[in-house]
């Protein structure tokens, strides 16, 4: 006999155990991700909301005009992440950023992996990079890289 | 307002980190101390509200275990909301517009310092587009200082020294009890009469919101009548957003208190610390702020003033 005590040992996971429709505007949002095609919403005042909502945030009415959008875009605003935590995009410094892609009127949120601090500016173009084996989800636009970079 | 709300008591609790006492054995001390103070047992109460996260503790529903620190026994007339405080303060406020209850107690608890604050408050956020991401709030708090920087109107915040400092991360709890009318007044001899309250959201997407601005603050400041005040405690998590706040109620030369406090606490110890103010003579007519959400996303509203009820 061993003097070491057995130690039980079971798993738990913590997991929402339902399921639900994402409905057909955020759905059709993010099936359009897994095929590399951003979708906005157009909004009561005309303006183009992405990621798109369900109601207008002005006059809550129901909106269903989905508007396909660019891949690229400006950033309207940013800050650098020098100490990215764990789940976030990228796990070197980036920049959390704003950014109002061609045909869209507000800034959706999104990582840049611009390396470096200094690359940063309100104004800037950068472009989606795309993650291979998409699934619908947002986190199949990994990330905004500066457009013209070849990197 | 049909009836006239005070705030007649109040006690508050905060530490950079609290490591032994868990959040109930936080909240007893101070519930005691605001129940006391004007002499009163939780039996006196005919409304029990409390704000607080599920998120920080990390288990569905542990906001009910607080209750431990008022009693479950006998039944109480109770609820909660998943915010500040403060908002549960405004939740107070409205059921004592009806007859028949007459004294509240609010109570706020937080204790953020046994995980990353940071990443848990990316929970709160939009669960398709946002929190998958998991933005740390101070991220977030970032964007929303260089898109002022870039306004051209707020030059204060131009030039080094200015950059957004970590998340205020601190336990803490607050309790705070209101009185309508007489019997407020047989309470304390310096009651904070609630003038006027209202509170106000944005929408969740920060790329749809003017970030620049605060229109939640100016339009709940409109509905709770919030002019002519001569002094103000604004719930501040970020220091940038003080000038923000600042210009959405068109302060001037008034002093300003402003405070993070423990996230879910703050906002209420800041409508707290303005009723001590106008209580003792510090402030005639006072306004107070509470904040909740990314950059500002919803802001409450209070005016107090001392003397007497009109």
């Amino acid at each position: 006999m061993t003097a070491v005590p057995e130690v039980l040992v079971a798993e738990h996971a913590i997991e929402y155990t339902y399921t639900r429709s994402t409905g057909p505007i955020i759905g059709a949002f993010l099936t359009g991700l897994r095929d590399k095609q951003i979708k906005g919403i157009r909004a009561i005042d005309g303006r183009v909301i992405v990621p798109p909502v369900e109601y207008d945030p002005v006059t809550s009415d129901d909106l269903h005009e989905l508007v396909d959008v660019g891949d690229a875009g400006v950033v309207t605003t940013w800050s650098w992440n020098a100490t990215p935590v764990a789940g976030q995009p990228l796990d070197r410094p980036f920049a959390w950023a704003l950014v109002r892609l061609d045909g869209a009127d507000t800034g959706m949120l999104a990582a840049v992996d611009a390396g470096d601090e200094a690359q940063m500016h309100t104004g800037m173009r950068v472009r989606a990079r795309w993650a291979d084996g998409r699934v619908g989800s947002i986190r199949d636009l990994l990330c905004f890289e500066l457009e013209g970079d070849l990197a | 307002m049909r009836r006239d709300v005070a705030i007649v008591s109040w006690a508050s609790f905060e530490t950079p980190s609290e490591p032994a006492r868990n959040e109930v054995e936080m909240l007893l001390p101070v519930i005691q101390e605001a129940l006391g103070n004007v002499g009163m047992t939780q039996q006196d109460i005919g409304f029990t509200v409390s704000g607080s996260s599920d998120y920080l503790q990390g288990f569905p529903f542990a906001f009910v275990g607080a209750l431990d620190a008022v009693g479950a026994w006998p039944p109480i007339r109770e609820s909660h909301v998943e915010m500040d405080g403060a908002f549960a303060l405004y939740e107070a406020v409205n059921v004592l517009q009806e007859e028949g209850i007459d004294t509240a107690l609010v109570y706020a608890f937080a204790r953020p310092s046994r995980g990353e604050l940071d990443r848990t408050l990316a929970l709160q956020l939009d669960p398709y587009a946002v929190a998958p991401l998991w933005p740390d709030a101070r991220g977030l708090a970032g964007l929303q200082a260089q898109a002022m920087k870039d306004s051209g109107r707020y030059p204060q915040l131009l030039g080094a020294g200015h950059e957004v400092p970590p998340t205020v991360v601190a336990d803490g709890a607050v309790a705070v009890v209101l009185a309508v009318g007489d019997r407020a007044r047989e309470l304390t001899k310096t009651p904070a009469w609630i003038r006027g309250i209202d509170h106000r959201i944005e929408p969740p997407a920060l790329g749809v919101r003017d970030l620049t601005t605060s229109a939640s603050t100016t339009a709940a400041a409109a509905k709770a009548g919030a002019t002519g005040v001569d002094a103000a405690w604004l719930h501040v998590p970020y220091p940038h957003q003080e000038l923000v706040l600042r210009a959405a109620l068109s302060l001037v030369d008034q002093p300003v208190y402003s405070a993070a406090g423990p996230v879910m606490v703050g906002g209420l110890a800041q409508l707290a610390a303005a009723a001590a103010g106008v209580a003792g003579g510090k402030a005639r007519r006072a306004v107070a702020h509470a904040t909740s959400g990314p950059c500002l996303q919803q802001n409450l509203v209070a005016v107090l003033e001392g003397g007497d009820a009109a």
